[in-house]
């Protein structure tokens, strides 16, 4: 905490931040994830977005909007909580606060665009695709994620990315919203590891 | 918030935070419960043992079910095919369940603080389903959930209990558990049922059950204990079931749209009217249903590492 501000701010708690994304950039970048999803689809016929709580969640409801004014069109949303199906709850101590999982369609025959901020060592996403198919069979999973920050522990690759920002494994990256009472941004936050994903 | 405790052996220690967090956990896994596929990997490679020294179908179904729903290894003690028999103590029948490394231990005993004697000596975490007449937290954490489903709120819910209250371990951890969350309890039945000193936890006590039903929001009834008749508590079944029974009259002195609840199995026509365990107003089988999600919330929250 001890450390020199990176960029110049008001609040003292962006004093660590450095800003990767602003509003206008991120913005963008959902509008042209939602113009790449239905290129790739060929429209909305079968598609279903499913938001990875609790970012992706957020994320997942905005693309939605995107497509709805670019189609007209309303595509089914769920939200999904991983933590039932990660890898590290026979090493935890305590066991994390569980949310709800909400997929109130059938995803069985559906293409399901996964949502999440950040893309890091890919455990969320092995995770998230464990539960999606305990829900159904999909006829196919895509991934969108705001930021792909590289660092993967398995095999996995995002479908759509906001934008590809490379770290070092000891920089913890943040995606900001709205939704959450923050404005609107991306960092990378020092000197504070992030818990891996 | 997390649960940071090794066992679960009474809801008097626990705080209304805890109890929050349990009932919360528990609405992921009715979400799980109402899947076409009906299981989830978080207790991989877990061992949970049912250790049961009583009879009881209900609640050993109930944890068996909840702990394979999270993808967990059951076993089955009872007493009748164990060394019990042959005289081996409590403690040294879970260290040898211990030795094969039981991750959680699930006790119901005819003893009151068996569940306690037995954490204090193992490593495992220790679930009490029941201890003599002290406890049964798993119970009462099932009524509250399904009090919270029907969407009542805790503060200032009127709840009356009834029948023995003295030889019942579900009322004395709901009693616990719903005054912490702030409701009103009343407990109702004839006066060598009633415990001395019951409002030293915070319940009422009452002697007539027209005047305790009058605007509860929550009907609990106790199964009466047909075993226990003779031992000069009441005098004919008839009697306590024409006093104490919950009939349809009876349950429209309770506020309009009350609920009715009962821990099983239910002895109809004496505690309770054959027409009121099967009308609306009936939470039984919810209760039956919303007990696996519970105790996968349980089980879920005290399976962190040792």
């Amino acid at each position: 905490m001890s450390e020199i501000p990176i960029k110049a701010s008001m609040t003292p708690n962006r004093q660590q931040e450095r800003l990767v994304m602003e509003a206008g950039d991120m913005t963008r970048a959902m509008t042209r994830i939602a113009h790449e999803i239905l290129e790739r689809n060929k429209g909305v016929k079968d598609l279903g977005l499913v938001g990875i709580r609790t970012g992706g969640v957020h994320l997942a409801h905005r693309l939605v909007r995107r497509i709805q004014d670019i189609e007209g069109v309303a595509v089914p949303i769920g939200e999904l909580d991983i933590t039932l199906y990660r890898d590290d709850l026979s090493l935890r101590k305590e066991q994390p606060v569980l949310r709800k999982t909400s997929v109130p369609f059938d995803i069985s025959g559906k293409i399901i665009v996964l949502v999440d901020d950040v893309l890091f060592t890919g455990r969320t996403i092995r995770a998230a695709m464990d539960g999606l198919i305990d829900l159904g069979r999909p006829a196919e999973i895509q991934l969108a994620v705001m930021v792909d920050r590289g660092h993967r522990q398995l095999p996995i690759k995002a479908t759509y990315i906001g934008k590809n920002i490379p770290t070092s494994r000891d920089e913890n990256i943040q995606v900001m919203l709205e939704e959450a009472g923050e404005d609107d941004r991306v960092v990378i936050l020092k000197g504070v590891k992030e818990m891996e994903r | 918030m997390s649960l940071k405790r090794k066992d679960l052996l009474s809801l008097a220690p626990l705080s209304a935070e805890e109890i929050k967090l349990i009932l919360e956990t528990a609405d992921s896994f009715k979400e799980v419960t109402g899947r076409e596929i009906k299981k989830v990997p978080a207790l991989r490679g877990r061992t949970v043992v049912n250790l049961f020294f009583e009879p009881s179908t209900r609640t050993r179904t109930s944890f068996e079910l909840a702990a394979k729903r999270l993808s967990a290894d059951v076993i089955n003690f009872s007493p009748s095919s164990s060394s019990v028999v042959k005289g081996e103590t409590l403690l040294d029948t879970a260290r040898n369940i211990e030795a094969m490394q039981a991750d959680i231990i699930v006790l119901r005993h005819s003893s009151a603080g068996a569940a306690e004697t037995l954490a204090r000596g193992v490593k495992s975490s220790v679930i009490n389903a029941g201890d003599g007449w002290h406890e049964h937290p798993t119970q009462a954490l099932l009524d509250l959930y399904t009090i919270r489903e029907r969407g009542l709120s805790f503060q200032g819910l009127r709840v009356a209990i009834v029948g023995d209250v003295s030889h019942s371990r579900v009322a004395r951890s709901n009693i616990h558990a719903l005054t912490k969350l702030g409701a009103e309890v009343r407990v109702v039945g004839p006066p060598t049922m009633i415990p001395m000193g019951i409002d030293k936890l915070g319940a009422k006590a009452f002697y007539n059950l027209d005047d305790a039903l009058r605007g509860v929001q929550v009907i609990m009834m106790l199964r009466l204990q047909l075993e226990r008749q003779g031992r000069a508590l009441f005098p004919t079944i008839r009697e306590y079931a024409r006093l104490y029974g919950l009939t349809a009259e009876r349950v429209k002195m309770a506020e309009p749209g009350a609920i009715v609840m009962h821990p099983g199995p239910i002895n109809r026509g004496v505690e309770i009217a054959p027409e009121v365990a099967d009308s609306l107003s009936s939470v039984i089988l919810d209760q039956v249903a919303n007990g696996v999600a519970v105790r996968m919330g349980i089980l879920y929250l005290m399976s962190g590492a040792n």
